[in-house]
């Protein structure tokens, strides 16, 4: 099936606001008769459970976390984009526009961009308004830093807590709207299903975590802002709790699922130390403003940093990349650091790590001003290497870190299935193949706060409020579904943990479908993960039992979704035979080791709908057009 | 190393708990202390029992999950940590840890090291915000904001909400947490309108959820893992004190 995101057509620059124009509106008196569910309250749902309510609908908000300030959007250290050319460097939102289809390799929607690009001022001046303290300079206005991927400086930043201040800014609106009693916050919930009836999301079922319970929660429409599955790699940078369990449950009732195999991992992390670890932490990217990142041009030289002379040193980032150096976008620098690690030049133990120096920086600006830019970041790094950054060059690694795939979205972030909306990093929307710096916490508060309040509208405002409450049996069938799969789950009885298998399944996925997939790889990966699965379904051990709080359960029900997404994922890697962004297949680079795109055979979105376990999923292709940006090889050199 | 751990463990928030005895063993320096519990939970399973329940998310110090008591010390023995970033590397071989919930009224238990500390959103609820709707708001640049101002305000809104600061005060006071909230917005001028109603109805809410009053121990200070300082408790109870005429005047019907 082809399928049409309903973009506007005509001229780019209004074709937001036409839009707004041609949009159904609900009347403000009507509007408190809706009921809005808004899944997850980070950027995006906060965001969009704060407006919403402020607008007069009536909204539940749901978190798994013990607070909605929790989600991990609090943990984005670097920043946030916007096009305000308060420095008066040339940036505009066509700019913004342009090096966001530029640096997501040409996979994304222009129109969807440009909406992105435009309400990205709206977004800076609402955060202030709010009280988020973003840097400042001795006069009193906003402050900038620049990113990778971009040649202005747009980055506007709180410290090195960029996403902290903005998430406390949405929950703090939340909060609001939770005493103005228009939001009704429902906290330590897991979404487990998407209710569908008559074709239509209709509410969700969700598990209290603290007793237990199987709950249902009827809305008019079921907005989900429950993040990125990168998890799927066990080690990632993500935080513990983040699972794709709520989108591939809303897959597995119907919404497809777009690019999952677009992962973004991330270059500056810190390495990983040994086989205890649960996760990778991620030192932001905006280190690479000021740090420099080289290795050994020696092979297998063990001497330490300070011993290695200049002229032995290769920086292979401004090498390689002249114009953009070291602030080459994410995908580049990542794929550069694993070249080198290959060849046998990483450093550190382990030999999985390359050099971010910041002696040249240190000379020049003072020690004390790199602690003002980063000073969080190297009391981080001390924290968990026991080594001093000011004192000797970090080392770092790339880490899974994004996900540009996500559920599928028409131009009014609905998917497929009427009623469900997804918000952020769980749709797939504006990222293409790549996401550059800065621009998640950008996505995810302009569709919470600008996008959401208006494209709801057009949709609720040709349906009947509460048509369908939780008194239809469709809620009573899905309670006893997962309840049937939460008494499965701890009946097992086997010999593994489910941390065992989930780093079983972690390894399958970063070696074989990691940052470089062959199709012999890709071929391995689908060969093990059927077997994994049945593996997990036979011999995990899940203890404890389901009425009250169990967080071994939680873990093997995220689990056992990962374990069925993972297939889709690396099918989907299989499909796309070409490079582009995040997505590198070794089979299509050119001489010098760059991603080369088919622009004649995957110039499209790829969206699968679910047909069943253990069945082929159903690929439908929406065709990307480029109308205003020309399709070229993306080139950072 | 080897190290011997006593874990509080309770079922629920009504049953009884103590002090269970477990072995870690073969603990890797480099880990971080709930990797090591990882290891211990995992054991735990395989011998049939039930791990030890604990919250934790974001494992970088930010999210404000976790929530230890440590040798009798809030997210254990290193300054400005939170449990997930204590490395193992600060014991030594042989050592023994006792590891205790958050213990406050005003956080009822729930299970084993895990607390309830909703009374938190409900003094953010209670006015921990500025009221700007979405959308209709000048430009970022319109009202300069002095680079001082600035700094001051973001030392505050560091706070992660853990709670630390109340699990380490002998009151159980809640007031470097509600001070940082009501200096964040009160020193920016966006916030500055709405200084003495908010002021007001946080410190009402932070009485109403039974937290106690600050007696100037600063072992808030010392356990805050962002490093928030007791200065802003002075600020709050100065602001407080110019806040309870005005806001009775208004009620009066004056203006202000």
């Amino acid at each position: 099936m082809i399928l049409d995101g309903k973009c506007p057509t005509g001229p780019i620059e209004t074709s937001w606001d036409r839009h707004r124009f041609e949009m159904k509106l609900v009347n403000p008196a009507n509007k408190r008769k809706f009921k809005v569910l808004v899944v997850g309250t980070g950027l995006a749902g906060g965001a969009a459970a704060a407006t919403l309510g402020e607008l007069g609908y009536n909204v539940e908000a749901f978190c798994y976390q013990d607070s909605a300030r929790r989600a991990h959007s609090i943990a984005a250290q670097g920043g946030i984009n916007a096009a305000k050319n308060y420095p008066n460097d040339g940036d505009s939102i066509y700019r913004l526009f342009y090096d966001t289809i530029k640096g997501g390799d040409f996979r994304a929607r222009e129109a969807d961009v440009w909406r992105l690009a435009q309400v990205s001022n709206n977004i800076i001046d609402q955060c202030v308004a709010q009280g988020v303290p973003f840097a400042r300079d001795y006069a009193g206005y906003l402050d900038n830093r620049s990113f990778g991927g971009a040649q202005v400086s747009r980055t506007f930043y709180a410290r090195g807590q960029t996403g902290q201040q903005l998430l406390l800014g949405a929950y703090q609106a939340l909060c609001r709207q939770v005493q103005a009693g228009s939001v009704k916050l429902h906290t330590r919930r897991e979404m487990l299903d998407l209710v569908v009836v008559d074709g239509e999301a209709k509410g969700i079922t969700c598990r209290n975590l603290v007793t237990g319970q199987i709950e249902s929660y009827w809305g008019d429409a079921v907005v989900l802002c429950t993040g990125g599955y990168v998890n799927v790699f066990y080690l990632s940078t993500n935080a513990m709790g983040c699972s794709v369990t709520a989108a591939w449950r809303s897959a597995k009732k119907g919404a497809y699922f777009a690019n999952p195999c677009y992962t973004q991992i991330h270059p500056t992390c810190i390495p990983q130390s040994g086989d205890h670890q649960s996760k990778l932490t991620l030192m932001s990217e905006s280190l690479r403003n000021d740090g420099r990142c080289w290795v050994p041009k020696k092979q297998g030289d063990e001497r330490a940093a300070h011993q290695i002379p200049e002229d032995e040193r290769d920086y292979y980032l401004e090498r390689k990349y002249p114009s953009f150096g070291n602030l080459a976008p994410r995908d580049i620098a990542s794929r550069a650091a694993k070249e080198q690690c290959d060849d046998n030049r990483g450093v550190g133990p382990g030999k999985r790590g390359v050099f971010l120096d910041f002696a040249d920086s240190i000379k020049r600006l003072g020690e004390d001003k790199i602690r003002e830019r980063y000073g969080n970041l190297f009391d981080m790094y001390e924290k968990i290497t026991d080594e001093n950054g000011y004192k000797q060059p970090m080392r770092i690694y790339p880490a899974p870190h994004y996900s540009m795939g996500g559920l599928w979205v028409d131009y009014n972030c609905m998917s497929n299935v009427p009623g469900l909306f997804v918000l952020g990093e769980a749709n797939f929307s504006v990222h293409g193949a790549n996401r550059l710096g800065a621009s998640a916490l950008m996505q995810g508060l302009a569709d919470g706060y600008f996008v959401i309040p208006n494209t709801i509208a057009n949709y609720l405002a040709r349906i009947t409020p509460g048509k369908v409450k939780d008194d239809h049996p469709e809620f009573k069938r899905s309670r006893e579904e997962i309840q049937g799969q939460m008494d499965k789950l701890l009946s097992i009885k086997g010999k593994k943990t489910v941390s065992e298998l989930n780093r079983e399944l972690g390894k399958v996925m970063w070696n074989n479908a990691g940052m470089a997939r062959s199709e012999q790889s890709l071929k391995e990966a689908i060969k093990r993960i059927p077997e994994l699965r049945e593996e997990f379904w036979n011999n995990v051990n899940v203890t404890g039992v389901s009425g009250s709080t169990n967080q071994q359960l939680e873990n093997a029900w995220r689990l056992a979704d990962f374990l069925e997404f993972a297939e889709l994922f690396v099918k989907d890697a299989l499909h796309r035979e070409e490079s582009c962004g995040g997505h590198f297949r070794v089979e299509h680079q050119t001489e010098d080791g760059e991603a080369m795109r088919d622009d004649e055979n995957f110039c499209y979105v790829g969206a699968w709908e679910f047909k069943g376990i253990d069945k082929e999923p159903e690929l439908h292709k929406e065709p990307l057009k480029f109308e205003n940006v020309e399709l070229a090889v993306r080139s950072y050199k | 190393m080897n190290l011997t751990l006593y874990v509080w463990r309770q079922k629920g928030p009504k049953e009884k708990g103590s002090l269970e005895r477990y072995e870690a063993k073969h603990v890797s320096p480099d880990s971080s202390f709930l990797e090591m519990l990882d290891e211990v939970n995992e054991d735990l399973i395989k011998s049939g029992k039930d791990p030890i329940v604990f919250d934790h998310d974001c494992r970088e110090g930010i999210c404000g999950m976790c929530s230890q008591m440590i040798n009798g010390i809030a997210h254990g023995p290193d300054t400005e940590i939170t449990v997930c970033q204590l490395h193992m590397r600060k014991f030594k071989d042989g050592d023994s840890i006792y590891i205790e919930p958050w213990r406050a009224k005003a956080f009822p238990l729930i299970s084993d090291l895990m607390v309830d500390r909703s009374a938190f959103d409900r003094i953010i609820e209670s006015y921990g915000y500025t009221s700007a709707h979405t959308g209709g708001v000048p430009d970022g640049n319109a009202i300069p904001v002095s680079k001082v101002n600035a700094d001051i305000a973001m030392d505050a809104a560091a706070c992660i909400g853990c709670g630390a600061c109340v699990a380490a005060c002998p009151n159980a006071s809640a007031m470097l947490f509600v001070s940082a909230k009501v200096s964040h917005l009160g020193v920016l001028p966006q916030g500055e309108v709405e200084a003495a109603r908010r002021v007001k109805a946080m410190v009402s809410q932070m009485d109403a959820e039974g937290f106690g009053n600050c007696t100037n121990h600063y072992e808030c200070e010392a356990a805050c893992p962002k490093g928030i300082k007791v200065t802003f408790i002075s600020r709050m109870n100065r602001e407080l004190l110019k806040a309870i005429p005005q806001v009775e005047k208004k009620a009066a019907g004056g203006g202000f």
